[in-house]
C-alpha cells in the first residue's frame, strides 16, 4: 500500500523560537494587532511504501526519531493518509 | 614524533584549511581526512571543523552524521581518543550523539560575527590540558545557531560532571548557562561555537587559541 505522509516539525514546548519571535514583533509594524503565539516549523511530505498503516506509520515515526527531528528541541506531527493506486488515475 | 591531527572534510566545510594551517602552525602533523572514508587513518586527534557540512540542510549537522567517517569518529572517541568539534563540528557532534544537547538560532535571530571573551571553566580537557580555569581568552566566533540548549537534567549533569569547558563572559547567543563549550565525561571529546583556529596569530586580532591548539598537539 501506498501513503501520503505529511509531518509538521515544531519546537518543542518552552523552547525559544526566535523565528516566531521575530515574525511576531513585525506584526504590528504591518498594522496586524492582536496575533500572539507564533511558533515556526517544518512541513516535510513524502511517499511510504508499506504493508499496512501500521508498519507505514512505525517506519515514518522512526524517520522522525532518528532524522526528521532533533529529539532534544524538536517534536514531530505525523499525518497519513493511504493513497489510492487502484482508483481512477488518483 | 609529532601528533598526527586528522581534519574531517565534509561537503561544505569551510574551516580545515584554517585548522590544517593551525595544527601545523603549533607544531602538529595536519592530515584531511575525507568523509566519505569510515576510517580516521590512524591519527592521534580528530577535528570535525567548521562550515556547511552536506549544507546544513535539514538541520545542522544532521545529514553529516550518517558520513561512513563518523562511526570512526565515535569508536576513536569511545577508545579514548581526542576528538574536537568546533561550530559546525560541534553541531555535527551533538546530532551524532557525541555530546549531550543541541544548537539552536540565536537568540534575537541574530548572525553573530565578532570576537569574544571566553572563560575556561575546565582544566584537562582534550583542548585545555595546561590551561588554567579562569583564564580568559579571546576568540572568533561566527554562527547563526549557536545557541546552546538542553534539558534541565542535562545542564545540572553537565554542572555536577565538571563537564563545561568554556562559557561566554558576555553570552552573545543566548546559550544556557552562558555555555560556549562542553565536553564528555572523559574530557577527550570537547565541542565549542568559538574558532581557536582563528585567533593563532596577533595578525589575525588574537593569538589566544594557541594554547588550546597546542593541547590538542599534545
Amino acid at each position: 500500500m501506498i501513503f501520503s505522509v505529511h509531518v509538521e516539525v515544531r519546537l518543542r514546548p518552552g523552547i525559544a523560537d526566535p523565528q516566531g519571535s521575530t515574525i511576531e514583533r513585525a506584526l504590528p509594524t504591518l498594522g496586524f494587532d492582536g496575533v500572539s503565539g507564533v511558533r515556526v516549523g517544518k512541513s516535510i511530505r513524502l511517499t511510504v511504501e508499506a504493508a499496512d498503516e501500521a508498519a507505514a506509520r512505525a517506519e515514518v515515526d522512526d524517520l522522525c526519531r532518528r532524522f526528521l527531528t532533533n529529539p532534544v528541541i524538536e517534536d514531530a506531527v505525523v499525518e497519513l493518509e493511504a493513497v489510492d493506486t487502484a482508483g481512477t488515475g488518483s | 614524533m609529532s601528533r598526527r591531527v586528522g581534519v574531517v572534510l565534509f561537503p561544505g566545510s569551510n574551516c580545515e584549511q584554517d585548522m590544517v594551517e593551525a595544527v601545523a602552525l603549533v607544531g602538529g602533523e595536519p592530515e584531511v581526512l575525507w568523509h566519505g572514508d569510515a576510517t580516521v587513518n590512524g591519527v592521534d586527534a580528530v577535528v570535525v571543523p567548521g562550515g556547511f557540512a552536506h549544507g546544513d540542510y535539514l538541520r545542522p549537522g544532521a545529514i553529516a552524521r550518517f558520513s561512513p567517517v563518523m562511526p570512526a569518529v565515535a569508536d576513536f572517541a569511545r577508545d579514548g581518543g581526542a576528538v574536537v568539534g568546533i561550530c559546525n563540528g560541534f553541531q555535527v557532534l551533538t546530532e551524532a550523539g557525541l555530546l549531550p544537547g543541541a544548537l539552536q538560532k540565536n537568540r534575537g535571530l541574530k548572525f553573530v560575527c565578532d570576537t569574544v571573551e571566553l572563560r575556561v571553566d575546565r582544566y584537562g580537557t582534550a583542548l585545555t590540558e595546561g590551561v588554567h580555569v579562569g583564564t580568559t581568552l579571546r576568540i572568533p566566533i561566527n554562527h547563526f545557531e549557536g545557541n546552546y540548549t538542553c534539558d534541565e537534567d542535562t545542564l545540572a549533569q553537565l554542572i555536577d560532571e565538571d563537564r563545561v569547558v568554556f562559557r561566554y563572559v558576555d553570552n552573545p547567543n543566548g546559550s544556557v548557562d552562558d555555555i560556549a563549550g562542553i565536553c564528555s565525561t572523559d574530557g577527550n571529546v570537547v565541542g565549542l561555537m568559538p574558532h581557536p583556529e582563528r585567533a593563532s596569530s596577533e595578525l589575525l586580532g588574537s593569538a589566544d587559541g594557541l594554547p588550546l591548539l597546542r593541547s590538542l598537539v599534545g
